[in-house]
């Protein structure tokens, strides 16, 4: 669990969402935040797209529903990156 | 990560209520890294900040053929960085047709003052886009009338229901033509049909006022077609914009919306050494400095090049440096490279002074606000100073590789114009000959040999179709030398010009130093042995030089030739136009009734008549057969 990239999608979900950060937790998922919803889940993957400089294609993005799926993924698609 | 400190920072001003200090930080967050990753943040700061701020509010409405979504917080977000408030509703999904033609849309209900109609190729004509080489030649004549047609049909049902502006997206070409290489063989390829389109809107946009056309198709080429379009997004949540390139489409947006707002500069005060030229005057001399044709000179000479474009523009010119004035007006008159000279300047701060007090002293000079004024300096805490000092003024950052400095001057949308007059075009070299003028006053003695001096020429004629633009705008524009304020339309001016009662007149000013253009209009009525004075205006490039006098009795004599008895005219006192307010005393008037400041004044032309200025040459070029 890498918590540098977890700090930054906690900042950015919070932004996305407009909630606290302390709010975000690994557990956050669509179920759970009342602001996730299909519009802002966008708006969150073109945020995560720009901040790590990457692409997350269609198929990941139906599947990254939790702040824990996202960080795993981010954190696969860099070590693959590198 | 140095973003979460400048967050952490921006908060504390926030709680602190230091808004001009928290607004400075946003939008320096902002440029480090504009897009989708910060604009909720921005956005929701900005939102908090907004009371404490002097931001200019618009309605923008956005109809589109697809997901724009996203780029809503990214352009309010950008808007606020620059001064503006946009409230944004967003049209439903490819509905664009359907909600401008019901005229009891949401659209209409929602009152936009400017709407975006951002469309893409492929769904305003699907058959051109997807099924070209299916296509007959006749089929693709009837698909580029149709299109045409449907924006035609559009822009006529919107004006209907709204006046607001339109930002009209022309249509982008594709990157690869379905003919390949054949298309561009023949002159009926996909291409050539989408230009095709493209040339008749801008035949459209020229018959609608207020209906502007933005390229999309340069914008996309600008930023690279390959990188721009994403074809997965597209597909799966019909976004057709990468997402690192969202933020080119709003900031390309912004470029309409400040000119439509009003937000912009009418100046640009530059730095010298290091921003017009590569070096530093003082201790490179002329010889050293970097500025030519070849590199590095040839990166200033790129700005000097930008400055020239906007000063054609009629973007007003001004020089603030800490120099030795000699010094750098050697540079600025002598230099074989320099392409901006003295004539192209309204207005020279060369000394060690204070920066922030001599931008003030050019606003007065200029007798503009300062909030229509940018910087640009390539000193960093010269340009925090003026943030800190004068927060009106905007403040350019610019790179620090010089080679990249030119691009950004370009980009910036305070220098946006929808529209630019032959007067425009003028202005920065009335204000340069204006600042001569002055400089050549404090030379003469007596005044009257100052007025000799200016060889001045005053052409007084009736509104034509040509000049009735001008004239509409200056009963708009004008504050100062304005007797009555009455603002006045195009429709309204021509309808006046066609009543025989009435009479329009301009008033054109040259002298030793050029051409100062239209300058003065003035408004009379007919009444039986009357004549009154609706309006009597001077631009105020030309007050103080007595050719309201010269304009005032040439408009007796006319009053004259008619029949009129007469003159009466009215001072209505507003919080600018102190300088008219002695207009009629000065010139022989009696004051025949006054109440809460506004004033009746009349002349009896049967006794007295108003002469002309003797260093003023009047050319009164209006046709005695006009008056039968």
């Amino acid at each position: 669990m890498n918590e540098a990239i977890f700090a930054q999608v906690r900042q950015i979900a919070a932004d996305t969402f407009e909630l606290p950060v302390e709010q975000i937790t690994l557990e956050s998922s669509p179920e759970t935040l009342e602001g996730w919803d299909s519009l802002r889940h966008v708006n969150l993957m073109l945020a995560l797209e720009q901040t790590f400089n990457m692409e997350i294609l269609p198929e990941e993005m139906e599947e990254i529903l939790s702040i824990e799926a996202i960080v795993t993924l981010l954190q696969e698609k860099l070590l693959a990156m590198a | 990560m140095a973003h979460i400190t400048l967050r952490t920072e921006i908060d504390q001003f926030i709680t602190a209520g230091e808004a001009a200090k928290a607004s400075t930080l946003l939008t320096e967050l902002w440029q480090q890294n504009p897009g989708p990753a910060q604009a909720a943040f921005v956005v929701s700061r900005f939102e908090q900040l907004r009371p404490k701020l002097n931001l200019i509010s618009s309605r923008i409405a956005i109809l589109r053929s697809f997901t724009v979504e996203p780029l809503v917080p990214v352009l309010r977000a950008a808007a606020m960085v620059n001064g503006l408030d946009l409230t944004v509703q967003v049209g439903d999904f490819n509905a664009y047709a359907q909600e401008i033609l019901d005229q009891n849309s949401r659209l209409y209900h929602f009152r936009p003052d400017i709407l975006l109609l951002a469309v893409q190729t492929r769904d305003v004509t699907p058959n051109l886009w997807h099924n070209f080489t299916g296509l007959s030649s006749d089929q693709v004549t009837n698909a580029i009338r149709q299109v045409v047609n449907d924006f035609r049909e559009l822009v006529e049902a919107f004006r209907r229901g709204s006046q607001a502006h339109v930002i009209l997206h022309m249509l982008e070409i594709p990157g690869s033509p379905s003919k390949g290489i054949l298309d561009a063989q023949c002159e009926t390829g996909q291409i050539e049909a989408i230009r095709q389109i493209n040339r008749e809107l801008i035949h459209l946009a020229k018959e609608y006022p207020g209906v502007y056309l933005l390229d999309y198709d340069a914008l996309i080429a600008r930023h690279g077609r390959v990188s721009w379009h994403d074809e997965r997004k597209w597909l799966t949540m019909r976004l057709p914009i990468a997402s690192t390139c969202l933020i080119h489409l709003v900031n390309e947006w912004l470029r309409f919306i400040h000119p439509l707002t009003g937000k912009i500069c009418k100046a640009l005060v530059t730095d010298l050494d290091n921003t017009l030229w590569g070096g530093v005057i003082g201790e490179d001399g002329m010889q050293g400095l970097k500025l030519g044709a070849e590199y590095s000179g040839a990166a200033y000479r790129a700005i000097q090049q930008v400055m020239f474009d906007l000063y054609q523009r009629g973007i007003i010119l001004a020089v603030c440096s800490k120099n030795n004035s000699a010094e750098a007006m050697e540079v600025i008159e002598k230099h074989p490279d320099m392409l901006l000279g003295p004539h192209h300047f309204a207005a020279l701060r060369i000394n060690w002074g204070d920066k922030a007090q001599n931008l003030r002293e050019i606003a007065a000079e200029l007798n503009i606000g300062l909030d229509a004024m940018a910087f640009v300096d390539d000193n960093p805490v010269e340009r925090q100073w003026i943030r800190d000092q004068l927060p009106e003024v905007t403040v350019i950052d610019l790179p620090d590789d010089p080679i990249a400095c030119a691009q950004t001057l370009r980009d910036s949308p305070v220098f946006e114009r929808l529209n630019v007059s032959v007067e425009d075009s003028q202005r920065g070299r009335y204000y340069a000959e204006q600042r001569m003028r002055s400089e050549l006053q404090q030379g003469t003695a007596s005044l009257e040999k100052f007025y000799y001096s200016l060889q001045m020429e005053v052409d007084i004629a009736e509104v034509t179709p040509e000049t009735i633009a001008r004239v509409a705008q200056l009963t708009q524009k004008t504050n100062q030398f304005n007797l009555t304020t009455r603002r006045y339309t195009e429709q309204q001016i021509a309808d006046m010009a066609a009543d025989p009662a009435w009479r329009v007149y301009s008033a054109r000013v040259c002298d030793r130093f050029g051409d100062n253009g239209l300058v003065g209009v003035a408004i009379t009525r007919r009444q039986g042995l009357l004549c009154q004075i609706d309006t009597f205006l001077l631009s105020c490039r030309v007050i103080g030089r007595t050719v309201e006098t010269a304009f005032l009795s040439a408009l007796t004599r006319q009053a004259q030739i008619e029949g009129a008895q007469r003159l009466v005219g009215w001072f209505l006192p507003t919080s600018k136009n102190a300088p008219a307010r002695d207009f009629y005393s000065r010139h022989g008037f009696s004051c025949v009734e006054e109440q809460n400041g506004q004033s009746r004044w009349e002349f009896d032309l049967s006794r007295a008549e108003i002469a002309m200025p003797d260093w003023i040459k009047c050319n009164i070029l209006i046709s005695e057969g006009l008056f039968q």
